[in-house]
């Protein structure tokens, strides 16, 4: 990676007995929005606030924008924004004062301050309401004046934990949109979710988790390689049974990694490309007629599944 | 290794918002027309009984800050009773409050330290009360000269004017025990419950809890019984064990600088009263030299319950 901006070094949180972030390694380059996947308390949250300097490193090292956070918390502070998992905001005064006050928080001075605020607020389509109190905000709206507060930083760096549990598609949608536009900035973004068509959507690359290890890292279709033994799926429907043994045709094809076989008629071909023209010359060869030719590029969903089950798999494996 | 950067940096920022919190919550408002009545109604029975004494006293305001007329206390016992309250009353959900309401990880990832929060906290409440008690004293001096229509002389003010600052040092205890209260507990609710549990304790049960553990610890002398006096032994731990409790020392203050006649606090022989004039008041500095170590013990209060909370609020986990 040219430029990173974000590295850890054999990151780690214990606490007492409990290791939550086990050693993990990564890097994340400048202007790209990079995603932490994985279930519930697989130490996503953990490894953001061990970035932010707000939880103590128990071994190994992280830097964010070439600053120790443990040891400048302030300078990575500036620099990078926090959305924290369902955050809050003072419910008794207004969006535009709450933004107010954590621009001098920031340290921007009054004579910038209330353009600043009211430009994020227009960003995030919330001036309408700026002067409404935050206790009638919808969630969606909280959450985007949570990424109004990062946009009022000017932040390089975006960490947002689980910036879209909990809304609608339509707030969904508005907010990977606003997500798309910091990467437009150069906003390196650092994305925890476990909704994972989202992330697939927006990512460029993703780490899954797994109890504090990342078992997983880089982008999705090298991930679909990896553990589906290919990034691209064809599904293949023939009207009649082929004469010939069409599955043995079907995996010769260059590119095709694995071919199952649903009843008669359905074939589905995992590989490494697309692998359509091919396929549909081998059936018509093999004397088939071809019904149906289904393309599907791997989804992360897909990957997700497999690895676990592969995991759970090998897990009973090893027990006996 | 020094951290960067200064630890108060956002502390007037935070100090200003918690300030306005303060005053414009309806919990404020309560807590102070409550004081205000019972303050009112305790001065009129005080100036009542003033009336037909007002010749002879040298210390007329003075009086009016500590003479009690049935069934009501007098204005400093009422304050004694009702700092706790209020001082229990703004600081009980200080830290937690942040907490429930998601916005510590929030605020705590803005380029400030830990520090700049809690201090600012309590410096707010502590100025919220300062405040309240300076506009009490106001009232009250302006209703002395209205209704009993002395001025009041420079000794007074000065004693008077110390009697504030002792009670705001009573008010810092406090605030400090509230807020250590909010950051070990998460639920305000009970924070608040065993804020106000400890200071029914310290209040109704402590001093005759003392007396009780002083005759266990010092058991009464025989040659003392059979004089009908206490053993000073007794007496001498029962005032120890009293003194713990910050009601105690407040009241001790109090009587020492509100009242110039006093000469000692606790058990006094005689052979120390010679060639005392007994009933002839003490100047100002010598008052406050009886009172001083109660006036340490208080701030002394302050203090270690303040950094009993902030060590624990530094070693807290921020995530909800």
């Amino acid at each position: 990676m040219s430029d990173p901006v974000i590295t850890a070094r054999g990151l780690t949180k214990r606490y007492r007995n409990t290791t939550v972030v086990d050693g993990i390694d990564f890097e994340v380059g400048r202007g790209e929005i990079f995603g932490l996947l994985g279930p519930n308390g697989a130490g996503k949250t953990t490894t953001i606030l061990m970035m932010l300097g707000l939880t103590e490193v128990s071994a190994g090292e992280v830097r964010a924008l070439g600053q120790d956070p443990v040891r400048a918390p302030l300078e990575v502070k500036r620099r990078v924004g926090y959305l924290p998992d369902s955050v809050g905001f003072y419910d008794h005064i207004t969006a535009a004062e709450n933004l107010n006050y954590t621009a001098r928080l920031m340290g921007i001075g009054p004579e910038e301050r209330p353009g600043r605020v009211m430009n994020a607020l227009e960003r995030v389509r919330l001036h309408d309401v700026a002067n409404k109190r935050v206790a009638t905000f919808s969630r969606g709206m909280r959450q985007r004046l949570g990424l109004a507060e990062i946009l009022l930083k000017r932040a390089e760096i975006a960490i947002l934990d689980e910036p879209t549990s909990g809304l609608d598609p339509q707030a969904t949608r508005e907010f990977l949109e606003m997500i798309e536009g910091l990467k437009r900035e150069n906003v390196t973004v650092l994305l925890s979710s476990h909704l994972l068509d989202q992330v697939q959507r927006v990512c460029d690359r993703v780490a899954l988790f797994q109890s504090g290890r990342i078992v997983l890292m880089g982008r999705v279709n090298e991930l679909a390689q990896q553990v589906l033994g290919g990034g691209y799926l064809v599904d293949i429907d023939v009207a009649a049974p082929a004469g010939v043994d069409l599955e043995s045709r079907l995996r010769d094809i260059p590119g095709v990694t694995a071919v199952n076989r649903f009843g008669q008629f359905r074939y589905r071909l995992a590989a490494s490309r697309d692998v359509r023209p091919d396929a549909a010359r081998a059936v018509v060869a093999a004397g088939g007629e071809l019904t149906h030719l289904g393309f599907e590029e791997a989804s992360l969903d897909a990957i997700y599944n497999r690895y676990f089950q592969n995991q759970a798999k090998g897990g009973s494996r090893d027990a006996a | 290794m020094r951290r960067e950067g200064s630890a108060f940096q956002g502390l007037g920022t935070v100090i200003l918002k918690e300030l306005s919190d303060h005053m414009t919550s309806a919990r404020m408002r309560v807590l102070e027309i409550l004081v205000v009545l019972v303050a009112f109604a305790s001065l009129y029975g005080a100036v009542d009984q003033l009336r037909d004494t007002t010749a002879e006293d040298p210390f007329l305001l003075l009086k009016l800050f500590t003479v009690a007329r049935d069934p009501l206390p007098s204005f400093v016992g009422i304050l004694g009773f009702l700092i706790p309250i209020i001082a229990i009353g703004l600081g009980f959900d200080a830290i937690n409050g942040e907490h429930n309401r998601r916005t510590l990880s929030r605020i705590l990832a803005q380029p400030i330290y830990r520090d700049a929060l809690l201090i600012g906290k309590f410096l707010a409440g502590l100025i919220t009360l300062g405040i309240m008690l300076l506009c009490l004293w106001l009232l009250v001096v302006g209703f002395g000269v209205l209704r009993l229509g002395v001025p009041p002389g420079t000794e007074e003010v000065a004693r008077s004017l110390v009697f504030l600052l002792v009670a705001l040092a009573y008010c810092g205890v406090w605030l400090a025990l509230a807020m250590l209260l909010s950051i070990v507990f998460r639920s305000a609710a009970t924070a608040a419950l065993i804020a106000l549990g400890v200071w029914l304790f310290l209040t109704l049960i402590w001093p005759m809890l003392s007396q009780a553990l002083a005759q266990v610890i010092s058991p009464p002398e025989i040659r003392y019984q059979l004089l009908g006096l206490p053993s000073p032994g007794t007496i001498e731990w029962q005032t120890i064990l009293a003194r713990l409790s910050p009601n105690q020392l407040f009241g001790e203050c109090v009587l020492a600088i509100l009242s110039p006649a006093t000469r000692a606090l606790g058990p006094i022989y005689v052979e120390q009263l010679q060639g005392a004039v007994v009933g002839s008041g003490l100047p100002l500095g010598q008052s406050l030299l009886i009172a001083w170590p109660q006036i340490v013990g208080l701030v002394a209060g302050t203090i270690v319950l303040f950094v009993a909370g902030y060590v624990a609020f530094q070693r807290q986990e921020v995530r909800a």
